[in-house]
């Protein structure tokens, strides 16, 4: 055993020693040759014959090296170097095609890291906390009022970790907090902050670690403690300089000094996981005594217990959560509550699944067409080469050697590809990590990582077995004598060979069509969503956060907000301005309800609508359009009669007659008069339909923070100072918060649709270019092969004009076989991703009507300028050529 | 080339080497493959260049070592000797060329002519 564990070693020591060797063997050779002729000679041979007969007892001296070579070294290597250096050369040689090739596999390796990094970020990789496998989302099943009915109130939250069986905690965060909802002071101008405020045992149920200091304790959630925060590891470092001496310090929020007790770490991002494109700095203990009465304001995360699955954990939620109280001082409040139980992951990922296995699916195919796009380009090469190859095989290469050979072309070209499909992955990922615009979960966390690495490694070699061996075998099986027989481009050598190209092509322009109108689909149904009506008009509108005393009475509330709004009016360029609680696309809430004044209603048939408090002038600063009735207005004071406005579908649905406007109905059980109809605004998101929505007047309701909405003529950037300055003016603690274009939240919400369109958009792109290169190559072919039968015809009498169509005919004919073929798979491709699409049928007309034509003018131009080559063709010189 | 000389049976020209060694000491290649051709009496189809594949195989397994040095006719030659696991190789090659050899025999004496015919 140990010797040949020795000679293993021995002979790859020898392999890296193999000149050195070489040289030691040649001298030994040489002696062994001079002794023999020596004894020879004694013998009484004469020279010549003694050199002769020493030659003919070695045998050959070469033969002898290279069974030396092969005893000591590693001879599978050796040729491995051999067929390398030979690759190198031949590619040095036709530099063109190198980098053709190369370029194509680059970008096809790249998108396909890419799209792997992405994927395997959002889908594959568990959740970034500690055995996530075990976090589960609890929530009621869905419904159409928002977040409040996504939530449950304070004392059912009590109740439920104290009550069920299967979870080892449970845990929560308050679902209603609004970007900007927190000011910084103490430190210059004051800033804006968002915060969450989450159970005091959050962090700890998800098993995140603070990177500095200490989680929240169970004494910091109560009652009347000392106010505590922990800091989002970013916003600690960008607002505090990563101060390491921050913990124990106190900070001004709001005008109150709270206490840092600890930094979170990087791996932990807030919104990432749970809101999506949206940034969160800092999270304070939710006091829950203080929101016993704020109604459904928890979310639920429970952590599993070992060994229970969720099945068993479903059933004892289905007992428990029946037992808990609305509000435990209100005894007809029990029995509301249900549960569905979907694994975290699911929760923050599962509607991300149809759309990335499309986007896998799309790589695939780009991937694809790369493979047989450079099968054909070998192709090619190996027509020319067939002679060389006919050589070796003739000098003794075996078969398997020169297919061996051909591989280690390809594996060479799909290498270098890779390293630069790599650079290129890396850089599309690092770019994809920094678009904190795109509502995607998890997509800071998308890089090029050792999975990703080894999944580029299995797709390089894949490839290049895929597209090599086509060639390869064609090649490696050819007939020799024909291959050296035939002498020149005249001859009918190609007839097989091309069929086998055209195959390959039509496969690719069906590839292309089916991905061209997967494109063409998601594109239309982008174009749709942006076309929705939305119920509000986004252009021209911007929106900031306003800064004000929230225990002032609302009388004087209401007078800084009239003030507020008079002087931002007076801003040149301002047409109209108004204040909102919750903007749109974005946080809501739902409270109450709203009945018909006289009507009976049975307990819970009245649906929660979602509610807005808001001023006079806002639905016309927004865009909301008003259908009837009229808008509020500073008289519907405290102490005038209750009035409301509804939204189309709530007018329609309590008053199906269609006159709701002065009605009498019965809003969260006061007596109310509805004053006006306005628009179904599109609350939760852009594609889903609009659900009950009522606007109370900020005179008459209590509102949850302020949004000035301000409708100008002027771009919002040049309007924002002065904005900010007006604010500062009335309230010097106003911090300095984004005046937001509303056009961005709703571009917000479509960015996902418009991430996947975008993808498949260009790799669609790519699959036509990578086309029309295929159909280039093999009409160019066939004309440089056809010259002489060109010639013939023309000298026969056959027009230029004849020529040019013939060409184009046979180039429409490649086509369309591949179209028609391709529009079959589309169709069925089509109705798998019907889901994703939006306003369109699967077998959209418009989509597949203009694939054929743009398709079809790809291979016009990817086949005129052969054509016009053939068309060129002078007779004579043809006929003369061979 | 005669073809009544004997094709060499793959690892016999190594037990071949072994033994001419530990029979005549340091030995270079060119007095091995004389050394061979004479005490097989010519039998041995043996091209004298092959002998170097066998040489450095055993060099590599550790069972010979190499060096170089003068040959008795003054001119430098690597010679070859046994090392001490090639003597204890040895021993155990030709114990079992021993017994296939005293296999074959038998099978060989097999009497011909099965039940079948």
């Amino acid at each position: 055993m140990i010797e040949f564990i020795r000679e293993g070693l021995e002979r790859f020591r020898s392999f890296f020693k193999k000149r050195e060797l070489d040289s030691d063997f040649e001298n030994e050779v040489s002696s062994h040759l001079e002794m023999a002729v020596e004894e020879n000679l004694k013998r009484g041979m004469s020279a010549e014959e003694a050199r002769r007969q020493a030659l003919v007892s070695f045998g050959g001296v070469e033969q002898a090296k290279e069974l030396h070579r092969d005893a000591r070294g590693l001879p599978f290597l050796d040729s491995l170097r051999q067929d390398l250096r030979h690759t190198l050369r031949s590619l040095k040689r036709d530099r063109g095609f190198a980098l053709v090739a190369v370029l194509i596999l680059g970008v096809g390796i790249g998108a396909n890291t890419a799209v792997f990094s992405v994927v395997n970020t959002i889908l594959l990789r568990p959740l970034p906390f500690q055995d996530a496998q075990q976090l589960v989302w609890i929530a009621p099943p869905p419904t159409n009022c928002g977040f409040s009915c996504e939530t449950y109130s304070a004392d059912a939250f009590e109740e439920f970790q104290a009550q069920n069986q299967s979870f080892q905690d449970v845990a929560g965060y308050f679902a209603f907090s609004t970007e900007d909802n927190f000011r910084l002071s103490g430190r210059g101008e004051p800033v804006p902050a968002t915060g969450i405020l989450v159970s005091g045992n959050f962090f700890q149920v998800l098993g995140v670690q603070p990177s500095l200091g200490r989680l929240f304790a169970p004494d910091d959630a109560r009652k009347g403690s000392q106010p505590v925060a922990l800091l989002a590891n970013a916003y600690w470092k960008r607002q505090f300089d990563a101060d390491p001496a921050i913990v124990g310090k106190a900070i001004d929020l709001n005008g109150q000094p709270v206490t840092v007790v600890g930094v979170l770490p990087p791996s932990f991002d807030f919104g990432a996981v749970f809101s999506p494109g949206e940034k969160v700095d800092l999270f304070a203990p939710m006091i829950l005594d203080d929101a016993r009465e704020w109604g459904n304001i928890l979310t639920m995360i429970g952590r599993l217990k070992a060994g229970v699955g969720l099945a068993q954990a479903q059933a004892d939620v289905n007992l428990v959560m029946p037992q808990l109280y609305f509000n435990a001082k209100r005894p007809n409040s029990k029995g509301f509550y249900r549960a569905t139980l979907t694994p975290l992951k699911t929760y923050v990922t599962g509607r991300l699944r149809g759309p990335l296995m499309m986007l896998w699916c799309a790589v695939g195919a780009i991937l694809l067409i790369v493979c047989v796009n450079l099968s054909n380009l070998l192709l090619a090469r190996a027509a020319t080469r067939s002679k060389e190859f006919a050589l070796r095989s003739a000098l003794g290469a075996g078969r398997l050697r020169l297919l061996r050979q051909l591989l280690t072309e390809s594996l060479v070209l799909s290498t270098t590809g890779a390293v630069l499909g790599l650079g290129l992955a890396a850089a599309i990922t690092s770019f994809l990590a920094h678009q904190g615009a795109i509502a995607l979960p998890l997509l800071g966390d998308v890089r090029v990582d050792g999975t990703a690495l080894a999944w580029t490694v299995l797709v390089t070699v894949a490839v290049a077995v895929l597209f090599g061996v086509v060639p390869g075998l064609k090649v490696s099986a050819g007939n020799l004598h024909d291959s050296l027989k035939d002498a020149g481009p005249g001859m009918s050598e190609g007839r097989k060979h091309e069929r086998v190209r055209a195959a390959l092509v039509i496969s690719e322009v069906a590839l292309a069509c089916v991905l061209t109108v997967g494109a063409g689909l998601l594109l239309r149904s982008f174009l749709r969503v942006l076309d929705v009506d939305l119920g509000f008009q986004p252009a021209r509108s911007a929106a900031i956060k306003v800064d004000y005393d929230g225990r002032a009475k609302p009388e004087k509330r209401n007078a800084t907000f009239r003030e507020i709004l008079s002087h931002v009016e007076a801003i040149p360029g301002v047409e109209t301005a108004g204040m909102v609680d919750f903007l749109p696309l974005g946080r809501n809430r739902a409270w109450g309800d709203v009945r018909v004044k006289g009507k009976v209603y049975r307990p819970g048939e009245a649906p929660n609508p979602l509610v807005y408090v808001v001023t006079p002038g806002f639905f016309r600063a927004m865009g909301i359009r008003l259908l009837a009735g009229r808008d509020f207005s500073w008289d519907d004071g405290p102490n005038s009669r209750k009035v409301i406005i509804l939204n189309e579908a709530t007018a329609q649905a309590l008053w199906p007659d269609g006159n709701a406007v002065g009605r009498a109905a019965v809003a969260s059980g006061r007596d109310a008069t509805v004053i006006g109809v306005v628009s179904d605004v599109r609350e939760t998101s852009v594609e889903g339909s609009a659900g009950w929505q009522v606007y109370y007047p900020v005179t008459q309701e209590q509102p949850e923070g302020a949004k000035l909405v301000v409708r100008s003529k002027l771009p919002p950037q040049t309007l924002a100072p002065e904005v900010l300055r007006t604010l500062r003016d009335l309230n010097p603690n106003q911090p300095a918060a984004a005046f937001e274009p509303i056009q961005q939240i709703v571009d917000h919400a479509v960015s996902p649709r418009r991430f996947f369109m975008l993808l498949v958009t260009s790799f669609g792109l790519f699959g036509l270019i990578l086309a029309s290169l295929g159909i280039y190559g093999v009409i160019s072919y066939s004309v440089t092969r056809r010259r002489q039968e060109i010639g013939i015809r023309m000298a026969l009498g056959a027009s230029p004009s004849n020529v040019l169509l013939m060409v184009i005919r046979a180039t429409l004919r490649l086509a369309l076989a591949g179209i028609c073929l391709g529009v079959l798979v589309a169709l069925a491709v089509a109705r798998l991703i019907a889901s994703l699409l939006y306003g369109i049928a699967p077998a959209d007309p418009v989509t597949f009507a203009a694939t054929l034509i743009i398709l079809g003018c790809v291979a016009l131009a990817a086949g005129f300028l052969p054509a016009r080559r053939a068309a060129k063709v002078q007779p004579m010189s043809a006929l003369r050529a061979n | 080339m005669s073809k009544e000389k004997l094709d060499l049976l793959q690892g016999t020209l190594d037990l071949m080497v072994l033994r001419t060694l530990a029979a005549m000491g340091p030995l270079h290649g060119y007095g091995l493959a004389r050394r061979i051709e004479q005490v097989s009496g010519d039998q041995v189809l043996l091209n004298q260049g092959t002998i170097y594949a066998s040489l450095v195989r055993l060099q590599q397994r550790g069972l010979i070592s190499a060096r170089w040095g003068t040959s008795e006719g003054g001119r430098r030659a690597k010679f070859y000797s046994l090392t001490r696991p090639g003597a204890k190789g040895l021993g155990e090659e030709a114990e079992n060329w021993q017994r296939l050899s005293a296999v074959i025999e038998r099978v060989l004496a097999l009497p011909e002519g099965g039940p079948s015919r």
